[in-house]
């Protein structure tokens, strides 16, 4: 039998944008299992929740992650909703798809650019990151705010985007989208990158589905499963199309996140032609008693958002639980039995968000 | 026939050689702002009635306002710039700047003392005596 040996992998390594470890156990150059350890950058954030008031915790809930900030700001609003009964008006709804696509279409090019740097390709890498910089200047332009919008708040939004501006939006998407097919035929076609992604870290669909994988990951191994289709906010009044891959490796992931931008292109599309004219908000009295499992579909799969409020102005309880807690396991599953060169790009193909999973 | 397909870059290689740069010359250029940008919070100590919504409603805990002092104090490194003061100024005192607080290289507290008083009230004519 040869000899294991244990190589460590992180917290510091040029490919991870945020710190996680793993101990590799590796046969020559053969991964046999992975370690993952996590608890690197925690941050205390639902311990916060008891001080401060619950309509001030939507600018923290926000802050849990930097790129897909909007969805957790709107996830922990719509709990809060659900537990004071509020009805949300139709167009602060609208607007939350809007600005959660638009976050969907960033964290996606961005991890495009991460995941092409893991590979080598560092002109792709600029390039995903040059049409990201359009996406986070319309951002900029509607809310204020390129990655952490702050546009959310409870029992609506709090700021319109006026009508011109919205159409203005939908006339940009065709040159964005003209970009995006230029960088997706690249990612999907180009003969060294299939080379380097096709049987890498392969996940079977059985695994994915009992190992608890979400988002992306699971829908690269074949498993139909998005929460978007649940039809929350003012996805029910949109339809689109569920990408899945059978393929179930890192070129497969990788295909689903790039078919998903054309969704969410067509979902801002369909939202900025549907949106009735009307209040973005409603006046909120009362305090929060309940608790309510928040659900919603991020960039990187199903997050849930725990609230529980006891009629005080202070929540007793939010527990946040991301897509990359759930994709670790699957990411230990994919990183048994490959090479210790390929472990880079398996990491980067769940798209791990660290800062998200410990909060 | 198999398409090899490892010139797919070409085309976008080619695009961008052609066009202007997406990067800006900054500093020499300043960096695009919108109206709406967060860059950082301003007061018009003018205006300003030192009740202090903005303290109990800043998620970070950047500004104290003391009302017997007359100082109303910003920490910028605590602050967000989550616009939840400016929102909530119940004189619409407090403003967004579009620009970026300078950068430092110690930690200090800003204090602007408040200049605004208190209009004094006619006295009201008593008209059973007149």
């Amino acid at each position: 039998m040869t000899k294991q040996i244990i190589v460590p992998f992180g917290p510091q390594h040029p490919v991870l944008p945020e710190p996680i470890h793993l101990d590799l156990v590796l046969e020559d150059e053969r991964v046999v299992d992975a370690i993952p350890s996590i608890g690197y950058i925690h941050r205390g954030f639902e311990k916060l929740v008891e001080k401060r008031e619950y309509p001030e915790y939507v600018y923290i809930a926000e802050r849990t992650c930097g790129i897909c900030s909007f969805i957790h700001g709107a996830t922990y609003c719509q709990g809060i909703e659900q537990i004071m009964n509020l009805d949300v008006p139709e167009r602060a709804q609208y607007l939350r798809v809007i600005w959660s696509e638009y976050s969907r279409m960033h964290s996606h090019l961005l991890w495009m650019g991460l995941f092409a740097d893991s590979f080598g390709f560092e002109n792709l890498f600029m390039n995903a990151f040059r049409i990201r910089e359009r996406i986070l200047d319309v951002m900029e332009q509607t809310t204020g705010g390129r990655v952490i919008q702050g546009s959310c708040k409870i029992g609506g939004v709090r700021r319109d985007i006026s009508n011109e501006k919205l159409d203005e939006m939908h006339r940009d998407l065709d040159s964005i989208e003209r970009e995006i097919r230029d960088l997706t035929t690249v990612f999907l076609q180009d003969d060294s990158i299939k080379h380097r992604l096709r049987n890498v870290g392969r996940l079977s669909k059985e695994d994915a589905y009992h190992l608890g994988a979400s988002g992306p990951t699971a829908r690269g191994s074949g498993v139909a499963i998005d929460l978007r289709k649940t039809g929350y906010g003012a996805y029910g009044k949109l339809s689109f199309q569920l990408v899945t891959d059978s393929c179930g490796d890192c070129y497969g992931r990788c295909a689903v996140r790039a078919k998903e931008l054309f969704t969410s292109i067509d979902l801002i599309r369909q939202a900025t032609q549907k949106i009735p004219d009307g209040p973005i908000d409603i006046k909120v009295t009362g305090v929060p008693n309940g608790e309510f499992f928040a659900r919603a579909e991020q960039p990187r799969g199903e997050l849930v958002h725990y609230i529980k409020g006891n009629g005080t102005k202070f929540l007793v309880r939010s527990r946040i639980r991301t897509p990359t807690l759930t994709n670790i396991p699957p990411l230990v599953r994919m990183l048994q039995g490959c090479e210790l060169a390929d472990v880079p790009v398996i990491v980067l193909s769940i798209d791990p968000c660290i800062s998200c999973t410990e909060r | 026939m198999i398409r090899v397909a490892y010139f797919e870059m070409t085309k976008t290689a080619i695009k961008t050689l052609l066009s202007t740069p997406a990067t800006i010359l900054y500093p020499a250029q300043p960096a695009k702002k919108t109206a709406l940008s967060r860059g950082h919070v301003t007061i018009d100590e003018s205006r300003c009635i030192s009740c202090g919504t903005c303290q109990r409603k800043c998620p970070s805990q950047a500004i104290v306002v003391s009302k017997e002092a007359k100082t109303w104090q910003i920490d910028r490194l605590r602050c967000v710039v989550c616009n939840s003061c400016v929102d909530t100024c119940p004189v619409k005192c407090l403003f967004m700047d579009t620009q970026y607080s300078s950068p430092v290289i110690a930690r200090s507290v800003e204090v602007i003392a408040i200049t605004y008083v208190k209009p004094v009230k006619p006295e009201k004519k008593d008209e059973a005596s007149a």
